[in-house]
């Protein structure tokens, strides 16, 4: 094994990098056809002659999805071309029931973007974008026999529900300087690009299905000596890793390759220019096919589908309804709601800020609401192996607990007894407080009878206390709590405790 | 304009995994030849105010609703596949790379 490590690597070489994204739009419908783009259905229920490439079926554009991969492009400062068309993109692969994918090639809809992505430290970089084009996805090969790889299988079946759904890919130009911080500034924006088009809501963004695609080129060049311009020396070979399909396994990758290739480049040997396929298990690739002879696909404007010119007036229309950068509403959250950094990265990275603020929409208050979604509630998802959003609670079921815990009604204990009701799917926390009697216990005689019972039955705490260690009357307040089976107001408890050995709080 | 060598049509027929011998190779290389050279003139003919086309027809945003409309249903989709399986088409063993 060699001592390359990534660190060494970027020490001695300048890295150059370019990330194509697919993102998987959640339309209702494919891109061409009017089958249902849904995750999950029985195989082959949802084809069609279109997407299944019959012999005269004819492709027809999905409104819905132009106008998701135009508000796309603009989100990603992108222009837009007044007349945009597709193109074929022809090559033999089973998953392609047409042997061609329908793209675009040379006058994609969104071209010349930027967009900057925020590192952990708050250090911005800009990433350009080369273009944003629309395409269909694929249907899903399963290799049979053999260990489940293409490698020994003895078959493959085919499933074409995916076949013909709409993707957007987002290309970028070829990303310089970012040096050492390479593997962080990819993750960072891909991370960006997945919160775009969630807050887009044209997607749902979950990369763990597939709905947003990372392929990852990467190559060294040597360092510029010194006088030299880091920018006039050639780029080196690349490789392109294909669908890295999480934010970790976009560092992972970049990191292996950035070690493999320096490893070559110091042994004089070269780097050939291949696409490489990531092993998400030993966190590193190995060789595809080789690009230089095997890619050619042949493309051409596709005849069956008329050119996309989108109105200026349509264009602007959409612009309207890009919503806030999601790091600009990071940065204007984390300030309106007075979190740490620290609160802000775990809220971020727990999927949970549009819930946190949908609950302060609701009427919570911020730190209450996060205390929520990050303590019981992210427990309770942990538990039942599910993400935040899929548990049986809303964003108004939190801010209703909260309001019950402020009004007095439950305390904090007892809100969690609510909250395990709403998770059982018992209603509402106002629902659940009223049928399992969570109410705390506000009339007050019962508690002076609670606070009598139980300084009677302690006399030496009673003592102390008149004697002026009111800390001992926190054994009293206990004694309450459980006989009231924590459904006292501890605060008023104390209170009466106070009052009756006679002693002022 | 330059011709079409025999070994663009080898490579044109390879990449559309068309089986030609050496003698389909010669015969077509000759009238593909010609047929491009044709078409070339069409190039020499039109001035600088005729743009590039793609589509003869001058339509656009021809675009269907997203509306979901009835899929066939799995039998009916499988039914002209030469072989299934678990609902799936089966295809033989795939020996080049995922693309």
């Amino acid at each position: 094994m060699s001592a390359m490590t990534y660190d060494k690597a970027m020490e001695q070489f300048d890295p150059v990098f370019g990330i194509e994204v697919h993102v998987e739009l959640n339309t209702k419908t494919k891109m061409f056809c009017g089958c249902a783009n849904e995750f999950g259905a029985e195989p082959n229920t949802q084809v069609c002659p279109v997407c299944l490439g019959l012999p005269g079926s004819m492709p027809v554009v999905n409104d819905k999805a132009v106008e998701s991969a135009i508000r796309l492009g603009l989100s990603l400062g992108c222009s837009i071309r007044e007349s945009s068309r597709f193109a074929r993109k022809n090559y033999f692969y089973p998953d392609l029931a047409k042997d061609y994918q329908i793209s675009q090639y040379d006058e994609p809809t969104c071209f010349e973007g930027s967009l900057d992505v925020v590192l952990d430290d708050g250090e911005v970089f800009t990433i350009g974008i080369e273009r944003a084009h629309m395409e269909e996805d694929a249907g899903k090969n399963t290799h049979v026999g053999g260990t489940g790889g293409i490698q020994g299988a003895s078959h493959s079946l085919v499933d074409y529900n995916r076949g013909g759904v709409p993707l957007v890919e987002i290309v970028t130009h070829p990303i310089t300087g970012a040096g050492a911080r390479t593997a962080e500034v990819a993750r960072a924006y891909v991370a960006t690009i997945r919160d775009i088009v969630k807050a887009l809501g044209i997607s749902d963004g979950r990369m763990e299905q597939g709905s947003v695609r990372a392929d990852v080129n990467l190559s060294l060049r040597p360092k510029a000596v010194a006088g030299e311009d880091q920018n006039a020396v050639p780029f080196g070979k690349r490789s392109e890793t294909k669908n890295v399909n999480s934010l970790r396994a976009i560092e992972r990758a970049i990191h292996f390759e950035a070690t493999r290739q320096a490893d070559l480049l110091l042994a004089g040997e070269p780097v050939v220019q291949e696409t490489r396929h990531w092993h998400e298990d030993t966190g590193s690739t190995t060789s595809g096919r080789s690009k230089e002879q095997a890619e050619d696909y042949r493309y051409f404007p596709e005849p069956d589908l008329l050119p996309v010119e989108p109105s200026r007036e349509w264009v602007e229309e959409l612009r309207g309804t890009i919503p806030e950068h999601p790091a600009k509403m990071r940065a204007r959250l984390k300030e309106e709601w007075a979190f740490s950094d620290t609160d802000m990265r775990d809220a971020v990275n727990a999927d949970a800020l549009d819930l946190i603020a949908a609950s302060v929409a609701a009427g919570a208050k911020p730190q209450a609401a996060r205390k929520w979604w990050m303590g019981e509630l992210a427990r309770t998802a942990n538990d039942r192996g599910v993400t935040l959003r899929d548990l049986p609670v809303t964003p108004q079921d939190v801010a209703q607990l909260q309001g019950l815990v402020d009004e007095g009604k439950i305390n904090d204990k007892l809100a969690r007894q609510a909250l395990e009701g709403v998770l059982a799917g018992e209603g509402s926390p106002a629902e659940v407080v009223e049928s399992r009697g969570l109410a705390v216990v506000s009339d007050d005689s019962a508690l002076e009878a609670a606070v009598d019972e139980a300084l009677a039955a302690q006399p030496d705490v009673l003592a102390k206390i008149q004697d002026g260690k009111v800390q001992a009357a926190g054994a009293i307040v206990g004694a309450v709590m459980k006989a009231t089976r924590g459904q006292a107001d501890a605060g008023r408890v104390r209170e009466i405790i106070l009052q009756r050995a006679g002693v002022e709080g | 304009m330059s011709s079409l060598e025999r070994s663009d049509v080898a490579r044109l027929a390879a990449l559309a995994r068309i089986d030609m011998t050496d003698e389909d190779l010669d015969r077509l290389s000759g009238q593909l030849a010609a047929i491009v050279d044709s078409v070339a003139k069409v190039a020499e003919v039109a001035g600088q105010d005729v743009p590039a086309t793609s589509h003869p027809i001058p339509m656009s945003n021809v675009h269907r609703e997203d509306v979901v409309r009835p899929s066939l249903s799995q039998e009916a989709a499988l039914s002209s596949a030469p072989e299934a399986e678990d609902g799936r088409f089966r295809v033989p063993q795939i020996l080049g790379e995922e693309a």
